[in-house]
């Protein structure tokens, strides 16, 4: 008897949790899947893929993608599109090089010059759609030729510009300094694994602190046992890659390029009367319009961010490269949408987090990356990537219905 | 007996956390009008959905028999064959396409492989005659008011062979004369064997025309009423609908002396330039403390608009004249300077810009208001909690959690939710457009309810109605519209249907 009704307990326990899982599938499905597709890979490569060395480059790699990403992620949340900013990062990309090489500007001049062009350069792009409501499928689109033809403009002299500045170089291929320590663990990145640590503890206790403040408002909370789960599953993760990261060079300039971008965007996203906004105006615009919230005021905030990112993907790439060539940026908008739509973004608008748009251009520079250590030619290549894109967006269509 | 041309039994549909119908019986004879009515939520919307094939066959259990035959509609095409045709509240018809094009779309008469478009308006005239529709077929549909615009979608349902036509809410957006029109031509469609299903808010429309009446709560038959042999009146009716009776349909107010003048209008105008024409002329109004005064008048004699122009100003129109707030000349600039002033404005249609249906209900209650829960830039969310859950219990929204989509919930209880979110504003003058449009007695009686007792504590309430019976029940004074006018101001005492709406008709 005693023992029915605790298998019944059980029972119900997994039933709850299963409920759980089915609830949130879409949420978590592309983490899940970015995981598996890791797994894949470093079965198939004997583990090349998932040694310090391939991480460490994958995220270099990904960065200029990534910022872009995140801001394409606002973009379509309030229900537009933004084809210029590939365009423009790579304008942007050679104007730092010109800056630097022929004007002989200082870096620490050239680059705030440059980020506060792109912010400039997405209000320019955004004047018709606020304020007249130009499709921004256009505007954007002559944009793009315009800063394609203005690339080709500035390059037609010389070609490729070189850049020889060192601390703009490190931005794209430069790592942290470590810790100067020369007997502890030989052979890692103390700093690295220091801010991993730091990292953690943050976590924990951020966490124990939100915890407690619901509690004091009397809100319910997860059972302590799932609690310290998760606890363990995320300190666990941030221990694992930052573990990884440090049997390489350790945290490179990219990568804090890029957590800067998506604490900063997830922070405002997520806790700020902005980021409601912004989520308000792509949920329902004349609804947004009558609670008092401005939406060409919100258009032009997200494309002006928008072209900020622009202008650090121009620099992260032009300092990857080192150098200005007349094709930069070419794509980069396709691969910045896709990673949108693999990470769970709406056209429909109101629906997308910073977070998932991460995973999907994880997911993208994955494949992307493990195909390349298999050989995989690169015309398979596509196939396989617009074959996941369309994949996971159905996904998610499927797991939304109903809902 | 005769077997009955529709029979669902034992119908029991589930969605997560919820049983929207929990063992339904529906019978409908051969030829009858059968109405159809239950509060919000009590599941009329998912029978018919289940009906229709929205809901496939296998996602229910329970049983549809028609005309005694056993149907597994697997998608509204299927019922459509099946003889069943729906026309919902929002119209699914092409404003760009012309009122012949609309009937055969989907349908269209080809000669070989192009659309034979003489013989396509020929049919079309005989049909929009069935309907008593007089119009041109080539009309494009933008150019027709929403109550021609309903014939012209029950002419495209007739075009097929409808053995049930199905109407959920049809003239919840016309206005009497239409409304009117609406229900003798179901009447004539009855005469014709058409059987109808009619689901309706509007009582006396139900007791004017059913043949049968059934009434659902929540998720389950209560009652299926013979209009003919039993005792069928409002009372029984609202009695079955809510379970218990209510005594009167509009909550008794202590009326208070109003106090002093909170918002005044001085000859406004505006100018639609995408109309091309002025739409509101030389308008004096006021409204005092703790008053609710009424603005009656006709679809589109230019409520909304005055409403709108004056709460920011939202659709850009060029506007003349003074608003005064608290006896201070006040110029909003948009519907931000309007809340700042301490205006609130509950939109006509919560669905298209009242809520964010995607999201969930206390990020819509906390939306125009965010500033009262930020502390250092940062929305605590902890108090947004507290601030929605206060909202749900003073306003009994009912719904699983505040974590809940708003686009889940029953359309009273958006509405709650709507009037939660610009309660939160702590406003002086409430704007409510339409405030109980669509939503059912039960809900509209609390809806009323906390309309009374926001002008005792001191809130003015200024109340756009098409229902007459609510604007004779609730307001304190009353001022008619037409054609962008006030045609007449009254007080209540001094109002009948009959002077308002003489008021309303004369241009």
């Amino acid at each position: 008897m005693e023992d029915s009704k605790q298998s019944n307990n059980i029972r119900n326990q997994f039933k709850n949790l299963v409920d759980i899982v089915k609830v949130n599938i879409s949420d978590y499905f592309m983490f899940f899947a970015l995981v598996i597709i890791m797994i894949i890979f470093t079965i198939t490569t004997d583990g090349v893929f998932i040694s310090s060395r391939n991480i460490s480059n994958l995220i270099n790699q990904m960065g200029y993608i990534a910022v872009l990403a995140v801001g394409m992620t606002l973009i379509i949340v309030i229900r537009h599109i933004e084809l210029s900013v590939g365009y423009l990062a790579g304008f942007l990309g050679a104007f730092a090089a010109i800056a630097m090489t022929f004007w002989g500007w200082p870096v620490y001049a050239v680059i705030p010059v440059v980020m506060i062009l792109g912010m400039l350069a997405g209000m320019l792009t955004a004047t018709p759609v606020a304020r007249l409501g130009v499709p921004a499928f256009v505007s954007t689109m002559a944009a793009g030729l315009i800063y394609r033809g203005a690339l080709l403009l500035v390059t037609m002299g010389t070609g490729t510009i070189v850049i020889r500045d060192p601390v703009f170089n490190a931005i794209g291929n430069g790592f942290i300094p470590d810790l100067p320590l020369e007997g502890l663990l030989p052979g890692r990145h103390k700093l690295t694994l220091l801010i991993g640590l730091i990292a953690i503890i943050l976590s924990i206790v951020t966490s124990i602190k939100n915890r407690k403040t619901k509690l004091s408002y009397n809100f319910s909370v997860p059972r302590t046992s799932l609690f310290i789960l998760q606890l363990v599953l995320v300190s666990g993760l941030i221990g694992y890659v930052s573990w990884i990261l440090s049997g390489y060079n350790g945290i490179s300039w990219s990568l804090v390029i890029l957590l800067l971008v998506v604490i900063v965007f997830q922070f405002i996203t997520t806790k700020t009367p902005l980021g409601r906004h912004i989520y308000a105006v792509g949920g329902n615009p004349e609804a947004a319009e009558l609670s008092g919230i401005s939406v060409s005021k919100i258009t032009y905030i997200v494309f002006a961010a928008m072209g900020l990112l622009s202008s650090l993907s121009g620099i992260m790439y032009a300092s990857r490269l080192r150098s200005a060539t007349t094709t930069a940026g070419l794509g980069f908008e396709t691969d910045a949408i896709a990673a949108a739509f693999v990470g769970g973004v709406s056209a429909a608008g109101g629906v997308g987090t910073i977070i998932g748009s991460i995973i999907g251009a994880l997911v993208m520079m994955s494949l992307t990356s493990g195909m390349n250590l298999m050989g995989i030619d690169i015309s398979i290549q596509y196939i396989v990537r617009g074959a996941v894109l369309v994949l996971a967006v159905v996904f998610d269509r499927i797991t939304r219905k109903d809902k | 007996m005769q077997t009955p041309i529709l029979e669902m039994k034992s119908i029991t549909k589930e969605f997560p956390g919820v049983r929207a119908l929990d063992n339904v019986t529906f019978s409908v004879r051969q030829g009858e009008i059968h109405c159809l009515v239950g509060e919000n939520g009590a599941g009329k919307s998912t029978l018919v959905k289940v009906l229709s094939g929205v809901h496939p066959y296998g996602t229910y259990s329970g049983e549809i028999f028609i005309e005694g035959e056993l149907q597994t509609f697997n998608s509204i095409r299927e019922s459509e064959k099946a003889g069943i045709a729906i026309i919902y509240q929002e119209l699914a018809l092409i404003p760009e396409l012309s009122v012949y094009e609309n009937i055969f779309l989907g349908n269209e008469i080809t000669d070989g492989m192009v659309i034979d478009s003489n013989e396509s308006i020929s049919q079309a005239v005989d049909i929009l005659k069935k309907v008593g529709l007089d119009v041109n077929p080539l009309t494009k549909i933008k150019n027709l008011g929403v109550g021609k615009q309903q014939l012209v979608e029950i002419a495209k349902a007739l075009k097929k062979d409808v053995k049930i036509l199905i109407l959920d809410e049809p003239t919840a957006a016309l206005n009497e004369n239409d409304s009117d029109n609406l229900l003798n031509l179901i009447r004539g469609l009855k005469e014709q064997g058409v059987t109808c299903i009619l689901i309706s808010h509007k009582l006396r429309e139900v007791l004017e025309i059913a043949d049968t009446i059934t009434v659902l709560r929540d998720g389950r038959t209560v009652v299926t009423l013979d209009a003919h042999k039993d005792v069928v009146n409002e009372p029984v009716l609202i009695k079955h609908m809510v379970g218990r009776s209510i005594d009167n349909v509009y909550p008794k107010r202590e009326k208070i002396q109003p106090g002093k003048e909170v918002l005044r209008l001085e000859n406004w105008s505006a100018f639609s330039y995408n109309l091309g024409r002025d739409i509101l002329k030389n308008i004096n109004i006021n409204v005092h403390e703790g008053e609710i005064v009424a603005i009656a008048g006709l679809m589109g004699s230019g409520r909304t608009e005055l409403a709108k122009s004056v709460f920011g100003n939202a659709d850009g129109y060029r506007l003349s004249g003074k608003v005064f707030i608290n006896g201070v000349e006040e110029k909003f600039r948009d519907p931000g300077d309007a809340i700042k002033a301490s205006m609130a404005y509950v939109t006509e249609d919560r669905k298209a810009n009242g809520l964010i249906l995607i999201d969930d209900v206390k990020h819509n209650i906390s939306l125009a208001n965010l500033n009262e829960i930020v502390t250092g830039g940062v929305i605590n969310e902890n108090e947004e909690i507290l601030v929605a859950n206060r909202y749900r219990e003073q306003l009994d929204i009912r719904t699983p959690s505040i974590q809940q989509k708003v686009r889940n919930l029953s359309g009273g209880n958006q509405q709650k939710v709507s009037l939660g979110k610009w309660l939160f504003v702590h406003p002086d003058i409430l704007i409510l457009d339409e405030p109980t449009r669509g939503i059912d007695v039960g809900a509209k009686y609390e809806i009323y309810t906390i309309m009374n007792s926001l002008v005792q504590q001191g809130m003015s309430i200024l109340m756009i109605s098409s229902e007459l019976p609510e604007i004779l029940g609730m307001s304190d004074r009353i001022y008619v519209m037409s054609a962008g006018k006030i045609n007449g101001e009254m007080l209540v005492e001094d109002a009948t249907q009959e002077n308002i709406m003489q008021l309303a008709v004369d241009y």
